[in-house]
C-alpha cells in the first residue's frame, strides 16, 4: 500500500514536469510529435530507474559508511553520464531496432535535470531501496504521461491560429500551465 | 570572425542572447524557484558564483584537456563548484537552502552553465570568458527577477516579503503554484518576441 502511494504520488500529484519543474528542456524539445514524445519518455523511464537504484548503491553503501556525502552531487552526476553511455553501448550491441527508437534521445538524457532529481530527491526523502524504485518508476512514467499529453496538444495546436509573439515558446508555456491546472486536481486523491 | 569587444561580449547575455528569456536554456529553476523574490535571489547568487568559477577553470585548463573527454571534465569543474555552493548555502543560510531544495544541485544540469562552456569559455581566453558570464548570468537574474516580481506580487501581494498591495487587491493563488509559473513564463516569452519583431 505505501509503495502504491509513491507511485501514485511520483505519477500524478507531484509529476516531475507539471510540479518540479524537472526535465523542461526535453518536455518543451521533443514534444512535438507523439511518437518521438513517446520514445524519449521511454528513455528517460529506463534510464531513471536504473540511475535510481545505482546512485542508491553508491549513496548507502560508499558514501554513508565512509562519511562522504558531501561528494553527492560529484557522484551522482558521473554515475549517470556513464550509464547512459553503458546503455548507449548495450543497446546498440543487444537490439538494433530498440536503439534506432531510442538511440538518438539517450545522449540527451544525461543533461536531463529530472534523472539526477530522482536520485537526489530519493536520498532527500530517505527512501530505502525498493521505494526508490517504485519512486524512480512512478517518476519515469509521470514524465512519460506528461510529455505525451503535451505532444498530443501541440499536434491540434499547429493548426490553430496564435498570436505570432506567443507562436512557439510562448504558447507551450501556456498550454503547459494550463495542464498543470488540471493535474492540481488529483492532489486529493491522497491525504 | 570579428572580436568584439569585452562590453559586447557582456551586453550580449543581458538582452539579445538572454540565456532564459530568448535562448530557452535552465528553465528548471527558472519555474521552480521563482515563487518568491527571495528564493529567485538565492539561486541568482548561486548560479552566478558556479558560472563565473566554472568559465574561470575551463578558460584556464582548456588546452590541457583533450578534446574527447571535454564534457566530462566540465561537468566534474562544475559540479565541483556546485557542490561548494550548496554547502556555503546550507551552513550560512539554511532557510533558503531549504526553500530552494535540490534545485541547488540539479545547477549541474542548467544548460546555460555547461551550454556556455561549450560555446564560449572553451574557444575564448580568460577576461572574454569572464565577461561572457557575468554577463549570462546578469541575464539569468533579469529573467528571475521580473519572473518571481510577477509571480510574487501578483500571487501574495507582497514583493521580498513586503505587503505592496492592499485591501482592494485578492491575491491569485494560482501565481505560486506551479501552473502559474508556467503561465507567467508563458506570457513573459511572448511579450518579449513581441518587442523583438517589432524591433527588427
Amino acid at each position: 500500500m505505501e509503495y502504491l502511494v509513491i507511485f501514485i504520488s511520483a505519477l500524478l500529484i507531484n509529476n516531475f514536469v507539471l510540479s518540479y519543474f524537472l526535465g523542461i528542456c526535453p518536455f518543451v524539445g521533443v514534444s512535438n510529435k507523439i511518437d518521438s514524445a513517446l520514445s524519449m519518455g521511454f528513455a528517460v523511464t529506463f534510464v531513471m530507474t536504473l540511475a535510481a537504484i545505482v546512485s542508491w548503491g553508491v549513496y548507502n553503501l560508499v558514501l554513508v559508511p565512509y562519511k562522504l556525502e558531501f561528494l553527492e552531487i560529484v557522484s551522482f552526476i558521473l554515475i549517470i553520464a556513464s550509464l547512459v553511455q553503458l546503455v548507449e553501448m548495450f543497446i546498440r550491441k543487444t537490439s538494433p531496432t530498440l536503439y534506432q527508437a531510442l538511440g538518438i534521445y539517450l545522449p540527451l538524457i544525461t543533461t536531463n535535470c529530472a534523472i539526477l532529481g530522482v536520485a537526489l530527491l530519493a536520498v532527500l526523502k530517505g527512501y530505502a531501496f525498493v521505494e526508490t524504485v517504485v519512486f524512480a518508476f512512478g517518476a519515469g512514467l509521470g514524465f512519460t504521461l506528461a510529455i505525451v499529453m503535451m505532444a498530443g496538444i501541440r499536434e491540434e495546436l499547429d493548426g490553430a491560429d496564435i498570436p505570432s509573439p506567443f507562436k512557439g515558446p510562448g504558447i507551450t508555456f501556456i498550454t503547459a500551465g494550463i495542464l498543470a491546472l488540471t493535474f492540481m486536481g488529483f492532489s486529493g486523491l491522497i491525504r | 570572425m570579428k572580436e568584439k569587444s569585452l562590453g559586447a561580449e557582456f551586453i550580449k547575455g543581458l538582452w539579445k542572447e538572454n540565456p532564459v528569456l530568448v535562448m530557452l536554456l535552465g528553465l528548471c529553476p527558472t519555474l521552480a524557484v521563482t515563487n518568491s523574490v527571495n528564493n529567485a535571489i538565492g539561486m541568482i547568487g548561486a548560479v552566478f558564483f558556479v558560472l563565473t568559477c566554472s568559465s574561470i577553470m575551463v578558460s584556464i585548463v582548456k588546452d590541457l584537456v583533450p578534446s574527447q573527454v571535454r564534457i566530462a571534465t566540465y561537468i566534474v569543474i562544475i559540479a565541483t563548484f556546485v557542490t561548494v555552493a550548496d554547502r556555503f548555502l546550507a551552513a550560512y543560510f539554511p532557510e533558503l537552502s531549504k526553500a530552494l531544495g535540490p534545485y541547488v544541485p540539479l545547477i549541474v544540469v542548467n544548460c546555460i552553465i555547461l551550454g556556455r562552456q561549450e560555446a564560449f569559455a572553451s574557444r575564448h581566453g580568460l577576461v572574454e570568458s569572464i565577461a561572457d558570464a557575468l554577463g549570462m548570468s546578469c541575464g539569468f537574474g533579469i529573467a528571475l527577477l521580473l519572473l518571481s516580481s510577477v509571480r510574487e506580487i501578483l500571487g501574495n501581494g507582497t514583493w521580498m516579503g513586503i505587503k505592496i498591495v492592499k485591501g482592494w487587491f485578492t491575491p491569485w493563488q494560482v501565481m505560486i503554484l506551479p501552473a502559474g509559473a508556467f503561465l507567467a513564463l508563458g506570457v513573459l516569452v511572448g511579450i518579449v518576441h513581441f518587442l523583438m519583431d517589432r524591433k527588427s
